[in-house]
Order: C-alpha cells, then sequence, then structure tokens
C-alpha cells in the first residue's frame, strides 16, 4: 500500500517533470523562432534586428564617456523612432579585434568609431562601407564642413570611408605659477618657445622655479607618447618614414638620429625625468608643480583641469625644427560604417543620419579636450570662447599622423617598437645613432614582414 | 579519457545486486551518455582549437580576412625559429619561471613551517597569506603599479628610508622589471602553495616527530631530514603546478609592463598576443602557440621526471 502510494507519486512526478521539461522545451522553441529581436536570436540567425535598432559601437569611457553619453541622449531625444544600442568597449587592439570578427561574421555594428591611424587596414581589408557623394550630400556631410587634414585621411583609395569626428594631437601643457614664477610670461601669455634651444631653456627656467624638474613626459609603459614626441621631432625635420602602403622603408637616418639627439639632452641636461609612469608619474609631476611643464595628448585636459583647475593651460607643441612644415603628432576619431551583409543590415540613410547628429553635438566633444573636426563647430563662438581648448585648436591643421601601413596607428607595433628605442634613449642606454638603426631595422623588418590584408 | 570512466562505472556496481542483463547495456549508455555533454565541450573548446591551430599554422591566416588565408607550408616554422623575437620572449618566459618558482616553493614552505608552529591564532596567519591569492590579476597589477610608481610609489619610498639615494625605476628599468614583476607575482600567489604545505604538514603524525626526537635528534635534524622529506609528494605537486602557472604568465605582465621597457619583460604568450592580435597575422600566431605548446609540455615532462626522481631517491 504504501509503497505503491509511493510509486504512483513517483509517475504523478515522472509525468510533471516530462510536460515541465516539455513546456520549457517549446518556450525556448518558440523563443528561438521569433528570438530575431533580441540578441542571442541575432546571434544564431545572423538576422540585424529590427529595422528601428541602430548599433554603435565605440571605445570611450572615463571623461569623453560621459560627454557621449550627453551627446546620445541628445539624438535620442530627437529620435524616438530609433532605438539606439550603445557599446563600450576597452580601447586599444582588443577594441580592434572585436570589430573586425564580428564584421567578417555579418553581425557588425551599423556604426562604429576607429582612430583613423587604423584606418588604412579596415578599409584595405574591405570591412568598411565607403559612403558615397549623394550618401553623404543627402545628410549635408559635405567636404567643406570637415577640417581638411582630418577628411584627407579618411579617404582610401579615392573613395570615403569614414567621418572624423575630432582631431587629438600631442600638446604642450603648463603650469602658470611655474611659469609666472620662473619668468616665462608675457602678458599673461607664455613667452616664444619655438626653436630646440628656446625650448630646453625654458624648460630649465621651469627647473628653477620648481626646483625639482622643468617638464615631464611619460616613458615608462608609454611606448605611444614616445612615439608622439618622436614623430612630432621627426616630421618637423621635414622627414618621412614609409611609402607604398608601408611596404618601402624612406626613413631619413640623419633626421631620426638629429631628432632621437635633442630628445636625450632633455635627460641628459637632467630637465625632465627618464622615468615616469603614465598616469601617477608624469601628470602628477605638473600637477603637484614638481614639473612647469607637460608634453601629453589633450586628452588629459580633464584629468589636469581636476586638478589644477584654472592655474594651467596648453599650447601647441613648440616648432623645434623648421625643416619642414609645422608638425605635431596627432590621430582622429572617426565614425565608419562597417559592411554588413545587407542593404536592410547596414542602414546606411539611419547611420549617416546619427552621424550627422552627433557631429552637430561635437561642442560638446570638445569639453573633454578634442579639436572638432566639424567645421560649424570649430567656427562657432562658443568653440572659439572655450578655454584652454581654443588656445591650441591651430595643432588641427599641422597634424602629423602615422604613416599609412598595417603596422601603423594606435595601439600598433610600430609605436610599441619605436616608442621602446626613444625610451632607451631618454634613459641614456644607447646613442642616439645606435638608437635610430634600431629604428631603422625594426621598420625594415615590419615593412618585409607579409602584411595581413 | 572517456573510454577509463565508462568501463569503471559498471564495475561500480555492487557485485551483490541481483542486475537483469540487459540494463547492463542500458547502463552503458547511461554512463557515455552523461560523459556527452563534457565530452562535447572538451572536443569543442579544447581538442577542436587545437587541432585547428595545428592547421591554421601551416596558412598565412590573418584576423582581417575570413578562411584560413593561403598555403605558405612551413614557411611560418622557419619565420617562427628564425625569430630572435620569439626566442627572446622565449628566454624572458624561463627567466619568470626561475625567478618565480624558487622562491614561491622556499617561502612557501618556510611561511607554512612557521605556521604550524603557531599554537594561538593560527587561522589569522592562514587568511593573511592566502588572502592575496584571491584577489584578481588586475587588482594586483593596479596595486602593485601605484607601489612601484616612479617618483611618487611605496616601493621607492621605503628604499629611500632605508638609505638608497635614487631608487631604480622598478617597472622602467629594464634591469628590475622582471624582478619587480617576479615579486608581485611571489606576494600574490605564494598562499596557494602555502596551503598545500600546511596539509602536508599537518598530515605528518606527532609520533614520527616523537620519535626522532627520543633518538636524540636536535630540532634543526628534524626538520632537514624528517619534516622535509616526508613533505616530498607535497613539493612534488607544488613544484608542477607552480612551473606550468609560471610558464603560462601573461595577465599582470600584460597590465603592468606590456612586455617593456625595451620588450625585456616580454614573455611568449604577449609575443604570440602581439603578433595575433594587435599584427592580425593568425597563422603566423597559431605556429608560436603550438610551438609554445610543446615546449611548455616538454619541460614540464622533464621537470615531472626530475622531481620524481628526487622524491624516490629521498
Amino acid at each position: 500500500m504504501d509503497r505503491g502510494q509511493a510509486y504512483g507519486r513517483g509517475v504523478v512526478r515522472v509525468q510533471n517533470r516530462r510536460r515541465f521539461l516539455g513546456a520549457v522545451g517549446s518556450i525556448a522553441a518558440a523563443g528561438g523562432l521569433s528570438g530575431c529581436g533580441n540578441t542571442v536570436g541575432q546571434a544564431f540567425t545572423g538576422a540585424a534586428g529590427p529595422s528601428s535598432l541602430l548599433n554603435f559601437w565605440h571605445p570611450f569611457t572615463g571623461g569623453d564617456g560621459a560627454q557621449l553619453v550627453k551627446m546620445q541622449s541628445a539624438y535620442r531625444k530627437r529620435h524616438r523612432a530609433t532605438d539606439l544600442k550603445s557599446t563600450t568597449m576597452v580601447w586599444g587592439a582588443p577594441y580592434y579585434t572585436k570589430l573586425t570578427l564580428a564584421t567578417l561574421g555579418h553581425r557588425p555594428p551599423q556604426v562604429a568609431i576607429t582612430h583613423m591611424s587604423r584606418l588604412p587596414t579596415l578599409a584595405a581589408s574591405g570591412l568598411l562601407h565607403a559612403v558615397s557623394d549623394s550618401e553623404a550630400d543627402a545628410h549635408g556631410l559635405t567636404e567643406d564642413r570637415f577640417q581638411k587634414a582630418a577628411l584627407d585621411r579618411a579617404r582610401h583609395d579615392g573613395r570615403l570611408y569614414a567621418l572624423p569626428l575630432d582631431t587629438h594631437p600631442f600638446v604642450l601643457y603648463y603650469h602658470k605659477d611655474v611659469a609666472k614664477k620662473a619668468g616665462l610670461l608675457e602678458d599673461g601669455k607664455l613667452t616664444d618657445l619655438d626653436g630646440p634651444d628656446k625650448f630646453l631653456d625654458a624648460m630649465r627656467a621651469a627647473k628653477e622655479a620648481t626646483g625639482v624638474w622643468g617638464g615631464s613626459i611619460a616613458t615608462v609603459k608609454d611606448p605611444a607618447m614616445c612615439w608622439r614626441l618622436w614623430w612630432s621631432l621627426y616630421r618637423q625635420l621635414g622627414a618621412d618614414l614609409v611609402t607604398d602602403g608601408g611596404r618601402r622603408v624612406i626613413m631619413d637616418m640623419g633626421a631620426a638620429e638629429e631628432a632621437l639627439a635633442y630628445i636625450r639632452r632633455m635627460t641628459a641636461e637632467k630637465l625632465i625625468p627618464a622615468n615616469a609612469n603614465p598616469n601617477g608619474g608624469a601628470i602628477t609631476l605638473l600637477t603637484t608643480g614638481k614639473a612647469g611643464f607637460l608634453m601629453d595628448g589633450e586628452w588629459q585636459l580633464l584629468a589636469v583641469q581636476g586638478a589644477l583647475k584654472d592655474k594651467f593651460d596648453i599650447r601647441t607643441f613648440p616648432r623645434i625644427f623648421d625643416d619642414g612644415p609645422y608638425a605635431c603628432a596627432a590621430d582622429s576619431h572617426a565614425f565608419v560604417l562597417p559592411t554588413a551583409p545587407s542593404p536592410e543590415a547596414q542602414r546606411t540613410d539611419r547611420a549617416l543620419d546619427f552621424v550627422r547628429s552627433m557631429l552637430d553635438a561635437s561642442y560638446d566633444w570638445t569639453k573633454g579636450g578634442h579639436i572638432p573636426a566639424w567645421q560649424p563647430t570649430a567656427d562657432s563662438g562658443e568653440y572659439k570662447r572655450l578655454e584652454p581648448q581654443a588656445h591650441y585648436a591651430d595643432a588641427a591643421d599641422g597634424a602629423a599622423y602615422d604613416p599609412a601601413a598595417w603596422y601603423s596607428g594606435a595601439d600598433s607595433n610600430l609605436h610599441r617598437r619605436f616608442g621602446e628605442v626613444v625610451a632607451t634613449v631618454f634613459r641614456g642606454e644607447i646613442s642616439p645613432g645606435r638608437a635610430a638603426s634600431r629604428m631603422h631595422s625594426a621598420v625594415t623588418d615590419l615593412a618585409k614582414t607579409e602584411a595581413p590584408v | 579519457m572517456s573510454a577509463t570512466t565508462t568501463t569503471t562505472a559498471p564495475a561500480a556496481r555492487p557485485a551483490a545486486e541481483p542486475a537483469p542483463r540487459h540494463t547492463t547495456g542500458s547502463g552503458r549508455w547511461t554512463a557515455s551518455g552523461m560523459l556527452l555533454p563534457f565530452g562535447a565541450f572538451y572536443v569543442v573548446f579544447l581538442l577542436g582549437p587545437l587541432v585547428y591551430t595545428g592547421i591554421a599554422g601551416f596558412f598565412n591566416g590573418s584576423l582581417v580576412k575570413g578562411g584560413l588565408g593561403s598555403w605558405v607550408g612551413l614557411e611560418n616554422y622557419r619565420q617562427a625559429l628564425g625569430s630572435a623575437d620569439f626566442w627572446s620572449s622565449l628566454g624572458h618566459t624561463i627567466w619568470f619561471t626561475v625567478l618565480t618558482t624558487v622562491p614561491l616553493i622556499l617561502i612557501a614552505l618556510a611561511l607554512a613551517l612557521m605556521t604550524d608552529r603557531v599554537s594561538r591564532g593560527k587561522w589569522f596567519f592562514r587568511l593573511a597569506f592566502f588572502a592575496p591569492f584571491m584577489l584578481p590579476s588586475s587588482v594586483i597589477s593596479l596595486l602593485f603599479m601605484w607601489i612601484y610608481a616612479d617618483e611618487i610609489g611605496l616601493a621607492g619610498s621605503v628604499a629611500k628610508l632605508l638609505g638608497v639615494d635614487a631608487p631604480p625605476s622598478w617597472l622602467g628599468d629594464p634591469n628590475w622589471a622582471m624582478i619587480s614583476i617576479a615579486a608581485a607575482t611571489v606576494w600574490w600567489t605564494v598562499g596557494f602553495n602555502f596551503v598545500i604545505y600546511l596539509a602536508a604538514l599537518q598530515e605528518i603524525p606527532r609520533e614520527v616527530h616523537e620519535a626522532a626526537a627520543i633518538d636524540g635528534a636536535g630540532p634543526w635534524q628534524r626538520l632537514r631530514l624528517v619534516v622535509v622529506p616526508m613533505l616530498g609528494r607535497a613539493t612534488t605537486l607544488v613544484a608542477v603546478l607552480q612551473l606550468v602557472a609560471s610558464l603560462k604568465v601573461f595577465d599582470q605582465i600584460y597590465m603592468m609592463t606590456n612586455g617593456g621597457p625595451d620588450d625585456v619583460t616580454r614573455p611568449s604568450l604577449l609575443y604570440v598576443y602581439q603578433t595575433g592580435f594587435t599584427d592580425g597575422r593568425a597563422g603566423y600566431a597559431s605556429t608560436v602557440a603550438l610551438l609554445l605548446f610543446v615546449i611548455i609540455l616538454l619541460i614540464s615532462l622533464v621537470w615531472f621526471a626530475l622531481i620524481r626522481r628526487t622524491e624516490k631517491e629521498a
């Protein structure tokens, strides 16, 4: 009797379980069939989701991320019908890996941010949708409304692949109190720093004022920053590195050595520390008044502003050499439309509408320090009055982008290899001449390697 | 692997139970069926990629293009074995392994011996020494990047207190960078070996100590001739696990120096990462990854054989 009852209950339980599993199964199946709308469904079917969806990928965190959120909410307010899905990813090589693989796997976002220096590789690999003149014109994205140097870089083989958002150059920060004490201010403005000796003399005066260092630059674990300094000087000497898409090396050894020798003078004359960490060291030296100058990207503006309020200013990186046109290492953020498997998934119209809206809101973007590529913003009175941003807006015209090659660009092996060599020169471990030949063999090595594009 | 488990499963059934003949067959299927999910997982995520890596190594595949690329035969192997970067990164991996494995065994043993002697509040030491091991690698890296920071870091200040006028740039000086990372790693992971040693120490019966003491062995003799040899099995385990873990180093180096300064801290895995993901040369990176796999396997086997032999001799 007892056993029978127990047995009976067991049967009931089994039946319930089967029914339950069956129900779960049918729900899952129904979800799978109707699941094109959700992300999981898309992963299986490869569908692009409802046509109101606009996927946007970008690597902006911190201050830039906060400004971007503002710009996006302005877009959302005016485009209720669009479901903007913005995805933030960690900046660097992994970001480009994800973007590339998603595009190859036919599930790209409709719009993404790229560094202009990474564009040649992406465009040459056929991963980007070329924006036709008629598509651009339809949204008012005409040539004359973009900063020229940035737009020139947005083309590949004569076709437009990117819409630049900004230019972000390598600049010179200075501490106003230190500069005043060092007698470097005239009517509240920094004296002329152009020329190899004038700049070092200014740092020497700053060093006397701080009693510690004259200037600083991140040299530890920041090969990109070292690259920017060297590239600025090297380009000011009128030299170039590679041509033919990176396959042919045209490095000017004399210029490379001269730039490196100048870099060595900074540490040999004890004007800047040979070892400074990116965030903890180099910036803190400026903000604590232990250094008068900081050579860094303008994107540190918010970090410095947070510590120094209005006691600092920024100017373009000085013109040390005048053998070539003025140059300062720079890059641009730009919007690209990764190639989608179908026009429905591409949504060019909706994507370009979004880009236009972001460009119109790019005054917000300049608060993070970037120079706007959108000329209506750059020419606006409010940007021209924005301090200290307006003080280095000219840098966009002298922007020295990375040479076009598969191994160059943001977070690339060229930055790493060259930057490491510059750091060894800072530390005085090798002579500028030997460093230049190490650079030469590094770039020759890369040029010889079969390109992955 | 699945074969052994399948055959032992029916044997585990008590022989006395009168099991009808026909259910043995279905029992066999049950065992294999239950192993299937893991087996499938193993094939899809471990064996599959390994085979794919092996195949991809013969092609010049690219990360920015679909497919395997075109056949290049042994060109990738020729290039890898002839590349100074490949050998130097392997050298750095081995240097890191030496720098970490030795102290991680000795310090763990010393800490375990001392903790074992504490009569009160042993839990505190167990917790204190093991706690760092629970932190993720990113936390450790951030922590030590601040500690090692030039001009403002704790390590520099302590060195100055100890009378060093110009402390080195811990992560910026090529002579110090690897040592600094190794020191951080030792602090981070010593807890794991420590716990294994402590457990092994507690396994040693009191009588052995007493017998040795009665035979007239002093404290050092007891430690050297009785305790340490009895920890042989634990030492084998710790040494092998540690060697493999150190050869696979990546996270903390990627975050703390990214291989710099001047590539002196770039381990093999970072080299694979840089060629594969930064340069996008998937085929070549596959070759290097496979070479590295074989090298780690060989080193581990030799090391295991050596340790086993000394254990037997002891």
